[in-house]
């Protein structure tokens, strides 16, 4: 008899689904089934049974070929390499736990390292921008049961955050809104003509990085203020019918992805996107929220937030926490050469930084913790295999909309395989015996 | 042979985030990131037939991956490449003070490269390493 397991989060994005159900067999060491996840955390958890998943540590010699070692000596080269360097850098924690997070940065204070998280690449600069115009949000909860108006700001949640618009903003039948997805006026702003944009009422297929000058002139038209005959590319008329049609809304949510974060204009594309939900505040309920990707990223920066005072690029080097992105921020530490140590865990920036980073990332003395191998591992000195965080590791994490949700753990880890938060005390320790602190 | 200039952004696929979590060093992970959306506007111009390797080169690098035709278009000009290790070979690595290196609208060319091969993510990213590629 197979047993279900109920209640379970999925740790893939940031909607942090918590109501998925997971069939383990009767001894709890399999996952048999899935249910209620979307395709991607469907994967995520079933791909912790791969048959050829790594379990032991693998040292790279200098022509690159691999051989096991045992955990201790896995420990004693991190530890080692983290207290030799001058200024390691500490980057991902954003597919882990809290808990995780809080063993690594007390570390980081220890070795004198800078730590850095996804947000770098992602909403890094949402940050920045928080941070010099602050920001009207809400919950996801409040978006489920209030929202009548509808924005996803180049972001894609089809692919990326999947049953986003099936739990929270388009569909579900609220407390104010019974009608579900008919009330619901949706708007979209992409240069593609994604599968979000194909279920919109509104799309608008802005060139691309041209995102400054349509919401400049958003915030023109909600004032009823003249336009220029088109702007970036979208016609006056369909400008100023989005505007009337944000207005004359209930609660409006602006949901906005990487196409306003990456493009260039960066934090002000935000800085003016968040304007712009002040505005609506004139004439209705407004608010903006950030799509998160990795399902924890939120809750790194409230880790570092709690204990340094900034969400991302926190260096610690001087013996005091500062923050100044561009300056502290990974790939510009890397590409610049000012770090002589690179320690990842939870995320993946062999696949996911420009390859002139990946390269100085390949000539340090490096270590990767991940359950998979990946591209940062083929470069990495040391692979360090660890237990999947929310599969076989409970823990806190943070949705997208700030909200705390305590993952669970719904099967063992193979013998013997330690859990992120297990091998940073481990390396905690060691550290501190080197250092020569209790 | 004709050589193209095209936008290029990119981002996530639903089917990127299924083969990144089935494992990075698999085939389906290369299908589904080692390629390059185009628009068939674009593929006239170029003159070549859908599903064909093309080097595609910036600034900042190049990469050969497999031309395939858009699903989430008409955007005739902007060329998509889901978010993996071949989008980073060509995208530009300037952050502009913020951290964030530009993911979106970098001018690239695209030109064919039949015989070239696509090389998997590992490959791809030690052979760059390395100074191979
Ligand atoms: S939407 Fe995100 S959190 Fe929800 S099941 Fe899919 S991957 Fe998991």
């Amino acid at each position: 008899m197979a047993k279900i397991i109920s209640d379970v989060v999925c740790p893939f994005c940031g909607t942090l689904c918590d109501d998925l159900e997971v069939k383990v067999s009767d001894d709890g060491k399999e996952i048999l089934e899935v249910y209620n996840a979307c395709v991607i955390g469907t994967e995520k958890f079933l791909h912790s049974q791969a048959e050829d998943r790594l379990k032991v540590p693998q040292m790279q010699d200098e022509e690159g070929n691999s051989k096991d070692v045992s955990v201790d000596d896995a420990v004693e080269y991190t530890a080692q390499m983290l207290c030799n360097a001058k200024k390691p850098l500490m980057y991902g924690w954003s597919s882990t736990n809290c808990e995780a997070q809080s063993v690594g940065h007390e570390i980081a204070e220890l070795v004198g390292a800078v730590v850095d998280n996804t947000a770098t690449v992602c909403h890094g600069t949402t940050l920045i921008a928080l941070q010099d115009v602050g920001v009207p949000s809400c919950t996801l909860g409040e978006v489920k049961n209030r929202a009548d108006r509808i924005v996803f700001w180049g972001c894609n949640p089809a692919h990326a955050h999947p049953r986003h618009m099936s739990r929270y903003s388009i569909f579900p039948r609220g407390f104010f809104t019974g009608k579900g997805h008919k009330a619901r006026k949706m708007v979209v702003v992409d240069p593609r003509s994604t599968d979000t944009a194909k279920m919109a009422d509104l799309h608008m297929q802005i060139e691309q990085g041209r995102d400054y000058e349509l919401l400049s002139a958003l915030r023109v038209a909600i004032r009823g203020n003249p336009l220029p005959e088109t702007v970036a590319g979208i016609p006056r008329e369909t400008i100023q019918d989005v505007a009337e049609t944000l207005k004359s809304g209930r609660f409006v949510i602006i949901f906005f992805g990487m196409g306003v974060t990456q493009s260039l204009s960066k934090n002000h594309n935000i800085d003016i996107a968040i304007s712009l939900t002040r505005d609506l505040n004139d004439y209705t309920k407004a608010a903006i929220m950030p799509m998160r990707g990795h399902y924890n990223v939120t809750g790194s920066g409230q880790v570092l937030g709690w204990q340094f005072g900034y969400p991302f690029c926190v260096d610690l080097s001087r013996g005091f926490a500062r923050y100044n992105p561009g300056d502290s921020t990974s790939n510009d530490l890397l590409r610049r050469g000012e770090v002589d140590a690179v320690f990842v865990l939870g995320s993946d920036p062999g696949a996911h930084f420009p390859i002139s980073s990946v390269k100085k990332i390949a000539h340090l003395p490096s270590v990767c913790v991940d359950p998979h191998f990946t591209p940062t591992s083929a470069v990495c000195k040391l692979h360090m295999p660890v237990a999947f965080v929310g599969v076989e590791e409970a823990g806190c994490a943070y949705r997208m909309d700030n909200v705390p949700i305590e993952t669970r753990k719904v099967v063992d880890a193979p013998e013997g395989m330690l859990s992120d938060e297990e091998f940073l005390k481990r390396v905690l320790t060691r550290v501190k015996e080197i250092k020569g602190v209790a | 042979m004709p050589e193209i200039e095209l936008n290029l952004i990119s981002g996530r696929s639903i089917q990127q985030g299924v083969s990144m979590e089935a494992g990075k060093e698999k085939p389906a992970y290369t299908k589904a990131c080692g390629i390059i959306e185009m628009d068939d506007a674009d593929f006239k111009r170029l003159g070549a037939w859908r599903n064909t390797n093309v080097r595609v080169t910036s600034e900042y690098g190049s990469v050969v991956v497999k031309a395939v035709q858009t699903t989430q278009g008409p955007h005739p000009g902007l060329a998509f490449i889901p978010m993996g290790p071949w989008a980073n070979m060509v995208i530009s690595p300037k952050t502009y003070s913020t951290g964030m290196p530009t993911f979106k609208g970098v001018p690239v060319t695209v030109d064919v490269a039949e015989d070239e091969p696509v090389y998997d993510s590992l490959d791809l990213v030690r052979k760059a390493c390395k100074g191979e590629i």
